[in-house]
């Protein structure tokens, strides 16, 4: 798969099969029935996939009386906001935003530099010792996050690092998992245009950073949707290494907020609210860069 | 792509060419260097790696060996200040968790949401997969956003909705039933119940992953074998039985053993909606090693648990390559 032509094809390809468009001598009606079937079953799986979504989004504008209304009220009949203020209330939000889009920052443009440089590494530079360290990064991709949650929770503690965003940044400043897919796209990059630069002197500094990386552009905005994004969802590590809810991000707030009944105090209303705030930026992002994403997992995937 | 104009303005760590090193050599008429050596690329290839090394040596392969120590020590609350004061107590943990009840039903809730929610995600995702392949031209775009978001988004939002969704007394569902005339069962609060809600709710967030999986090894496949079976007569049962399985082997065992590995992992899902309750119906190996070990400060048997854990999930990937890869070819 060549690195320029990348993204978008998970897309584009469907419309161009073969065969699937009404060719001459195909029995049409039979054909149509049968897609008529597909439709109906998809748009039910669809409306299953959606509706804790909409009742999410619908419950978040609703009043008390209408969040336990038996049987249940889908669209609010009253409009009103009072979840959010309330949520905003007890809840310093922008706070955990904030806490949040830091975190993820980080993360993302660490595993950007670290991890392309090492794909280099990986895919362009004949060294020793290569193949033992792309051992190890295939390794790396096996091994389950929480073994190393108690270590790395002492580790921590002993750098003081608990509640700080060093804390939340490190163990995810370089994931294997970006190593992997920037190795992938920077092996179709043609070995003559790199020769060709070290001939004229260029060092290989400069190849990767002047040569490489803007060759490599789609899998840099899927790494980082990949990044940002796991950094954004992240629960687990937030949670052991914060204890002050000053440092919580989103996730964390909203989950100890949740599981608080002192807190939320049943109020369905604010929690929906709560939900609906998280998951809306994280939904507008993903339907905008949709394509990047289906296709830096089956990049991903398929290698 | 011009090249030759390489004035080197980037902080090189390393430069091309053993002697003379200046990169800022003319435009023009610069003389041919020699193809740089293999000690040069050695370099360049340990300075480019050491970055990633570092941060993987410190924050992943110490913690992975520390657990393995840790896990033959009693290393408790005190020891996370005094690391070294811990004492060794070799297999003691490990004794101690095979007659340890908790952890028993730990695992025997980890293996039924496996059994029970990996096949069904495959399963699942696969049909939407083909259907959306060959069964429609339009709103493909559409309906595949439709699939994936809920792969996308935070856990704990997702985990808020559906326990609101499952409510018993006013929730989602619990309206669907008394739509019919029936009373809803409180499904987080059901012993029996508690379990199979949360496989549902795993499956309807992580579908979208094996979907995309399997449209990527859909497409994979040349369309003139397709066309060839068509042409031959197979129907749509044979030519799915016939070509797409076969040829989809490969993603389907790479989608099976990423979905078995996470959902070994399972722990966001019971941590937010059930605490592991109701009587440890959902308590899976991860909730239990997260509460030993951050609630009860345990650490030291929770490592035991941890690798216990890792050990399964070793056994069963290589299982799972072996059996599904020797239907392969």
């Amino acid at each position: 798969m060549s690195a320029t032509s990348a993204p978008g094809a998970v897309s584009t390809a469907p419309s161009k099969k073969p065969g699937e468009d009404g060719r001459p001598g195909r029995p049409e009606r039979p054909r149509s029935l049968k897609r008529v079937l597909v439709y109906v079953l998809l748009s039910f799986g669809l409306l299953i996939m959606s509706a804790p979504f909409l009742w999410m989004a619908l419950s978040a504008f609703k009043t008390t009386s209408e969040l336990t209304a038996s049987p249940p009220v889908w669209i609010p009949t009253e409009w009103t906001l009072e979840n959010f203020r309330d949520l905003l209330d007890k809840l310093d939000l922008p706070l955990y935003f904030m806490n949040s889009v830091i975190v993820a920052v980080l993360v993302t443009v660490s595993n950007l530099v670290f991890c392309s440089m090492l794909g280099y590494a990986l895919a362009k530079l004949n060294f020793a010792g290569r193949n033992k360290i792309f051992g190890l990064v295939l390794g790396a991709l096996m091994v389950p996050g929480n073994l190393m949650l108690l270590p790395l929770f002492v580790l921590m503690s002993k750098m003081g690092l608990i509640d700080s965003y060093a804390g939340l940044v490190l163990p995810f400043a370089a994931g294997a998992f970006g190593v992997f897919l920037m190795r992938q796209f920077m092996q179709s990059i043609p070995d003559e245009l790199l020769e060709a630069a070290r001939m004229d002197g260029a060092g290989e500094w400069y190849i990767f950073w002047r040569i490489v990386m803007p060759l490599v552009k789609p899998a840099l905005a899927t790494l980082s949707i990949f990044t940002f994004l796991g950094s954004w969802n992240n629960f687990v590590w937030p949670l052991i290494a914060t204890n002050d809810p000053d440092k919580y991000t989103l996730p964390v707030a909203l989950a100890t907020f949740a599981t608080d009944p002192n807190k939320a105090g049943g109020s369905n209303g604010m929690l929906m609210a709560g939900s609906f705030l998280i998951v809306l930026p994280v939904l507008v992002v993903f339907i905008a860069l949709q394509r990047h994403f289906t296709q830096g997992i089956a990049t991903a995937g398929m290698k | 792509m011009s090249t030759t104009t390489g004035k080197a303005a980037e902080p090189a760590k390393v430069q091309a060419g053993p002697g003379t090193t200046s990169p800022a050599a003319g435009p023009k008429g610069s003389r041919r260097r020699r193809k740089p050596s293999m000690g040069v690329q050695n370099m360049a290839g340990w300075l480019f790696s050491t970055p990633f090394l570092v941060l993987f040596l410190v924050f992943m392969a110490v913690p992975i060996i520390a657990t393995l120590v840790m896990s033959f020590t009693d290393f408790g609350l005190r020891n996370v200040t005094h690391p070294l004061d811990a004492n060794f107590i070799g297999f003691e943990n490990y004794t101690k968790l095979f007659s340890d009840e908790k952890f028993l039903k730990s695992l025997f809730n980890t293996a039924y949401f496996v059994v029970v929610g990996v096949p069904l995600t495959i399963l699942l995702g696969l049909v939407v997969a083909v259907l959306l392949n060959n069964g429609i031209d339009r709103a493909r775009t559409f309906f595949r956003v439709g699939f994936y978001a809920p792969v996308v988004t935070t856990i704990v939002a997702v985990a808020v909705v559906w326990r609101f969704v499952l409510d018993p007394s006013d929730g989602l569902v619990a309206g669907l039933f008394s739509e019919v005339g029936l009373t809803a069962p409180d499904f987080l609060g059901s012993e029996t119940l508690a379990m199979p809600s949360m496989i549902a709710m795993a499956v309807w967030r992580n579908v979208g992953t094996v979907m995309v999986l399997f449209i990527a090894g859909l497409q994979a496949i040349p369309t003139e074998v397709r066309e060839a079976a068509r042409l031959d007569g197979a129907n749509v049962w044979q030519e799915f039985k016939g070509i797409t399985v076969p040829l989809l082997r490969p993603t389907l065992l790479y989608a099976t053993v990423i979905t078995t590995i996470g959902y070994l992992n399972v722990f966001e899902e019971p941590f937010v909606m059930t605490q592991g309750g109701p009587s440890d119906s959902t308590l899976t190996v991860s909730l239990n090693m997260y509460r030993e070990g951050f609630n009860f400060f345990h650490m030291g048997y929770a490592s035991a648990m941890a690798y216990v854990l890792f050990v399964v999930i070793m056994g069963i990937t290589v299982l799972q390559l072996r059996l599904l890869k020797d239907n392969t070819k």
